[in-house]
């Protein structure tokens, strides 16, 4: 099981977890580096205070359950689960390398503590749907929960509000979906893209219930999943809203950050300085430790 | 040959018929009753598929997810994370054919078991016309790491076949036909997931059936002993793995294969007994099929004219490689 931290230690942890994001990123060369930074806070907060799980026994019957759908923010997920005990904290460092069983979209054949493989967008809704109705209606377990990170971008995709009739229909209190509403995709902001509002009145049309918190502040996250779980008639679906890029002053709310090419999308070497200065000193705004 | 205890009424007009999703539908009632993780999942078709007698006998195990077919395979993957054996059934058109991606990501590449019922495959569907004839399923399933593929040849065998991949712990596809076909094997004959079966020897040709093919090619090779033909015929209801053994072996006696399916060929069975060949046994090789476009609305028998996939149709393609092969044998 998990310890508990306070909220001041979560929120040195999900710090914590973006400096690792940041180093795993300039190694790998490639990669997503918005997102995975938009929801350290909401990682920390699932595997040091909600979930229930043991980084020693990942396959443990009694487990929650979590799917990260959207896949290219799997270096957050990694992170996690490394700063958790899931895995040796410096296989971290081999994300995106031959060999490596960090690949780089999630494999969950591939590592311990993964329950989905994702990557292509709009799937991870209906597993973790599958696995909600499993649990609630077949298996006698609604005590689980089955957790569903999704980005907002992901929502254009129609499997996600198939997913989404399906839980309503069969009112599966135990789904639980968290949308990094960070506002950013490849091509430019959600609304120009395509646009998602009015996104809470969608899913209550759905048959949801829909939360709107800062998806940044861990003390609001807790309280939402603590809602979450309190709603025993239907899913529940958390609109997080988060910077991107957060924590680090060059990437934050530029969606060139979404991913891509070292310089523009993850941080080259001198980028990746810059960044660990940022999250080390609250974008300058106190000293660093270890400056 | 008698170990394979086919139907004494091959060949008769009044051999017992039965779409062989009928098979299915039992197959996946028994499998239900065996062993009570395994659940059924229908897009909106579920007499159709037959599905319905699972729901009658285990309603508290089906699942109704609506006309939503990328919903349906992921819903299952997570069912099936979950211990479940999952089976979902739709027409092959719509599943595989609109959410391929999600059967390999969370099915095949996801390793998770499962179990897709195309039903209403090939142009025998009829008069709904080309947009329901599913003819790429065996080329979309075939190329998936970890897939099984398995085209039935009759009800009996379409029985067996789903019990089978019940236990089979892997993603497995079972491609199904809407029209009524002879029931050419019994419960005694043989069935295993990636064996293939000689259900006729002969000498000058191997014909390699798949799906309810099968049955005609056991017609053709009446009508071409008839006309001093050997004609040893090969029954391959799975495609995935191939039993490349007896396919080889086969070849290898009569040194020209043909093979026969309701399907495109370009990718599909052909497409795979050709890859073994050409790297196993080169050997000449004809391959009856779909001949890369569409069908089109009509009656299933005239179809099946039309396509050349009757016993007559097939015997006509195998006269013509015969007469191709004697002659080009003679100019060597």
């Amino acid at each position: 099981m998990s310890t508990q931290l306070t909220l001041v230690q979560l929120e040195r942890m999900a710090e914590t977890i973006r400096e690792d994001i940041i180093r795993m990123l300039e190694r790998a060369g490639s990669g997503h580096s918005a997102g995975p930074m938009d929801l350290a806070d909401i990682f920390t907060t699932l595997y040091f205070h909600t979930l229930r799980h043991d980084p020693k026994n990942p396959s443990w019957s009694d487990r929650d359950i979590l799917l990260l759908s959207n896949g290219h923010c799997v270096p957050v997920h990694y992170a996690a689960l490394a700063r958790s005990g899931y895995f040796p904290q410096e296989e971290i460092m081999t994300l995106r390398q031959l060999g490596s069983r960090l690949q780089g979209h999630p494999e969950r054949t591939k590592l311990p503590g993964l329950e989905n493989t994702s990557g292509p967008l709009g799937s991870g809704l209906s597993q973790g749907a599958g696995m909600a109705y499993s649990l609630k209606y077949l298996d006698n377990q609604a005590h689980r929960w089955v957790y569903t990170v999704m980005g907002d971008g992901e929502l254009n995709e129609g499997n996600i509000w198939e997913a989404a009739m399906f839980a309503g229909k069969y009112k599966l209190h135990n789904l639980i979906g968290i949308i990094d509403r960070n506002n950013i995709q490849i091509d430019g902001t959600t609304e120009d893209v395509m646009p998602l509002e009015d996104l809470k009145g969608k899913w209550e049309y759905f048959g949801w219930h829909v939360q709107e918190i800062d998806g940044n502040n861990i003390e609001s996250i807790i309280d939402s999943l603590s809602m979450a779980r309190a709603i025993s008639n239907q899913p529940s679906v958390i609109i997080a809203h988060t910077v991107p890029g957060k924590g680090v002053s060059f990437m934050e709310y530029d969606y060139h950050w979404h991913g891509g090419a070292v310089g523009v999308g993850v941080p080259n070497h001198d980028q990746a300085k810059r960044a660990l200065h940022d999250l080390r000193t609250l974008k300058g705004k106190i000293k660093g430790e270890h400056e | 040959m008698s170990q394979m205890h086919l139907s004494a009424d091959i060949g008769k007009v009044d051999i017992k018929s039965e779409p062989n999703r009928k098979g299915f539908g039992r197959g996946l009632k028994l499998a239900g009753d065996d062993d009570t993780n395994v659940v059924a999942l229908c897009a909106d078709l579920t007499e159709s598929t037959q599905m319905s007698v699972f729901r009658e006998a285990h309603p508290e195990r089906f699942i109704e997810v609506g006309i939503a077919e990328q919903n349906l395979v992921t819903v299952a993957s997570g069912m099936a994370a979950m211990g479940k054996i999952p089976f979902t059934a739709s027409y092959s058109a719509f599943s595989p054919g609109r959410n391929w991606e999600q059967i390999r990501t969370t099915a095949c590449l996801n390793d998770q078991p499962v179990k897709i019922v195309g039903a209403h495959a090939g142009v025998s569907v009829g008069p709904d016309g080309a947009t329901h004839q599913m003819l790429e399923d065996i080329a979309l399933m075939r190329v998936l790491p970890n897939m099984v593929v398995i085209a039935p040849g009759d009800s009996i065998e379409a029985e067996k076949a789903t019990l089978a991949i019940a236990k089979n712990g892997k993603p497995s596809y079972i491609r199904l036909a809407r029209e009524a076909s002879p029931v050419f094997t019994t419960s005694e004959t043989p069935f295993e997931i990636g064996k293939a079966y000689v259900l006729r020897q002969g000498s000058d040709i191997s014909l390699f059936g798949t799906g309810v093919l099968t049955y005609q090619c056991l017609l053709v090779a009446d009508i071409l002993a008839e006309e001093g033909l050997d004609v040893e015929v090969v029954h391959v209801p799975t495609i995935k793995p191939l039993d490349e053994q007896t396919i080889v072996t086969s070849v290898k006696k009569t040194n020209l294969a043909v093979t026969v399916e309701e399907a495109q060929m370009a990718g599909g069975f052909g497409g795979a007994i050709a890859e073994l060949l050409s790297e196993k046994c080169p050997t000449r090789l004809h391959r009856i099929g779909m001949q890369d476009r569409f069908g089109e609305t009509g009656k299933p028998d005239e179809l099946m004219k039309k396509f050349g996939f009757d016993a007559n149709g097939i015997a006509k393609s195998v006269r013509a490689v015969i007469n191709n092969h004697d002659s080009k044998s003679k100019e060597k």
